[in-house]
């Protein structure tokens, strides 16, 4: 066991338990009602009991948070190329895509509710137009920061521009995209739960963020607890992936993989 | 004898050699007529540049830094146009470019950066891989085909680099300040390795240093430039034969020829 290891994993566990036990303790201790503050250990019974109930409000949150981080990457990832290709779109579409990023989601999410018919397809745009922008910046910022001189050699040996897309800007591109990705997966999830709450109980499609909605009105707030436990799961298990994708993608030749070898 | 463009005053020539190379009579691979670089910026870096480029010759450009020297280099590439006077390039597109730095694709490995000018040249790729690997045998490093750039040291980074450059077996090599980050050892084997290759293959090289030692350990004929905006000022050529003995860097007549081109260069600095 290294220092390393006792640092990484051992010492937040620790910190946890001792958070979660002392909570216990003062729930246990002071009396507090569980509809104002559950200890942890009825938060897990209450998942345990409510599991039918929660885990297909899981599904369809996850299904929404995917499906808007694929989207996000696909026409963040499209746009970034079309953008480095002609400078003549980018300055006439990135203006848009920056005043789509900078007007709060929650202003937005109603009138989308009122365009589109479909719940899902609405919570879905939702959550794209808040993903999609870190993938859109940071890969336009990858495509650009090809080794200048290698951009020579690739002109001195007369390539292409597809071929200097696909050789040189694509690969130089690729930290950048991630660490894109990596803040979209975060944020597509922040994006279908907000367009949940939005959306409140009106829609057919009842996440997780409809199930706190509607544990709050009957102040079952165990189950509120329980569902934010989900919540939090979820983003952590994305950021866990994503960043385990970033590393198998990047650990033979990226700077920022170096201190992992060592 | 050094011959001196510009009407300056001839000095008397402190080191005379006699030139030793093959058949440098023919016309310039490269011929640079009253050349002038302006940038857009306002910049001036050359002014009524004369230069050939003999076919087969070793070259050195020597000069003050910011004089121009990499300017002249990617004008010979065709990298960049001139603003004024003329450039005829005999060489066509057939060349190898070796950067200060390694400039490799941090993403690919040995082998995959060497076989990168085959590739974009759209040659078949058994050809290619074979070529490659034989370009980088040839710079010793046979064994390190599949490490990526990261695992390998700056020296090996450079061979790497000279691999992919001579690749194609062009005829003619431009280099600028390929070695100035390494260590003198790595540096020196490096010499010698890239003078053998020349020695061995007879491509023209052009390789710009701001060392008056590296020109004259290296090169049949050194260029030397005036500071900005960058001329030639002075042609020296040095004497000594191929592959270099391995006392040449204390013999007498290597320490003469340094002698002259530091002499130019003080010269150089000072106009």
């Amino acid at each position: 066991m290294t220092g390393g290891f006792w640092q990484k994993i051992v010492a937040p566990i620790a910190i946890g338990i001792v958070v979660l036990a002392l909570w216990e303790f003062i729930v246990r201790r002071a009396g507090i009602a569980p509809y104002l503050l559950p200890g942890p250990i009825l938060i897990l019974q209450t998942l345990i009991d409510d599991w039918g109930t929660l885990l297909p409000s899981l599904w369809i949150t996850l299904e929404i948070t995917l499906l808007a981080l694929l989207a996000a990457v696909v026409v963040g990832g499209l746009l970034a190329i079309l953008f480095t290709q002609s400078k003549w779109l980018e300055l006439s579409l990135l203006p848009y895509a920056i005043v789509l990023q900078v007007t709060p989601i929650v202003a937005i999410a109603p009138l989308i509710l009122i365009w589109v018919n479909n719940t899902l397809a609405s919570l879905l745009i939702c959550a794209w137009i808040v993903a999609f922008f870190p993938i859109l910046s940071n890969t336009i910022l990858g495509l650009n920061s090809a080794d200048r001189n290698l951009v020579s050699l690739f002109k001195l040996y007369g390539a292409g521009r597809w071929q200097t897309l696909i050789h040189l800007r694509l690969p130089a591109a690729l930290p950048y995209f991630l660490s894109g990705l990596r803040i979209s997966g975060g944020l597509s999830l922040i994006g279908a739960i907000v367009a949940e709450f939005v959306a409140g109980t009106g829609g057919t499609a009842s996440g997780l963020a409809f199930r706190i909605l509607e544990a709050g009105y009957q102040l079952k707030v165990p189950r509120m607890f329980a569902a934010l436990v989900l919540i939090s799961l979820s983003g952590i298990v994305i950021f866990l992936a994503l960043s385990l994708l970033s590393h198998l993608l990047l650990r033979r030749w990226h700077e920022s993989e170096l201190g992992r070898d060592n | 004898m050094a011959s001196r463009s510009g009407a300056r005053p001839a000095r008397k020539p402190r080191y005379s050699g006699t030139v030793q190379s093959g058949p440098v009579q023919a016309s310039p691979l490269v011929r640079l007529r009253g050349v002038g670089k302006r940038y857009a910026n306002g910049t001036e870096a050359l002014a009524g540049l004369d230069l050939e480029v003999r076919a087969g010759e070793f070259l050195s450009l020597l000069g003050p830094s910011g004089c121009g020297k990499s300017t002249v280099l990617r004008l010979i590439a065709g990298l960049t146009d001139v603003t004024a006077g003329t450039i005829e390039r005999r060489h066509g597109h057939d060349l190898g470019f070796v950067f200060q730095e390694a400039t490799l694709m941090p993403w690919a490995t040995a082998l995959q950066n060497v076989l990168l000018p085959l590739k974009l040249k759209r040659l078949p790729s058994s050809d290619a891989a074979e070529g490659a690997a034989k370009a980088l045998a040839a710079m010793g490093l046979e064994a390190f085909g599949n490490s990526y750039p990261r695992e390998l040291s700056g020296g090996m980074r450079m061979r790497v680099s000279i691999a992919r450059a001579l690749v194609t077996e062009p005829r003619l090599l431009l280099m600028d300040e390929p070695f100035a980050a390494l260590d003198e050892i790595t540096r020196h084997r490096l010499n010698d390795d890239l003078l053998a290759l020349w020695a061995e293959r007879r491509f023209t090289v052009v390789f710009v240093t701001h060392s008056v030692f590296e020109s004259v350990y290296l090169s049949q004929r050194v260029a030397v430039m005036s500071a900005r905006p960058g001329r030639v000022i002075a042609s020296i050529p040095t004497e000594a034969a191929v592959p270099r003995h391995a006392h040449f860097r204390t013999s007498r007549p290597y320490a003469e020829a340094c002698e002259a081109v530091s002499a130019e260069l003080q010269q150089a600095i000072a106009a």
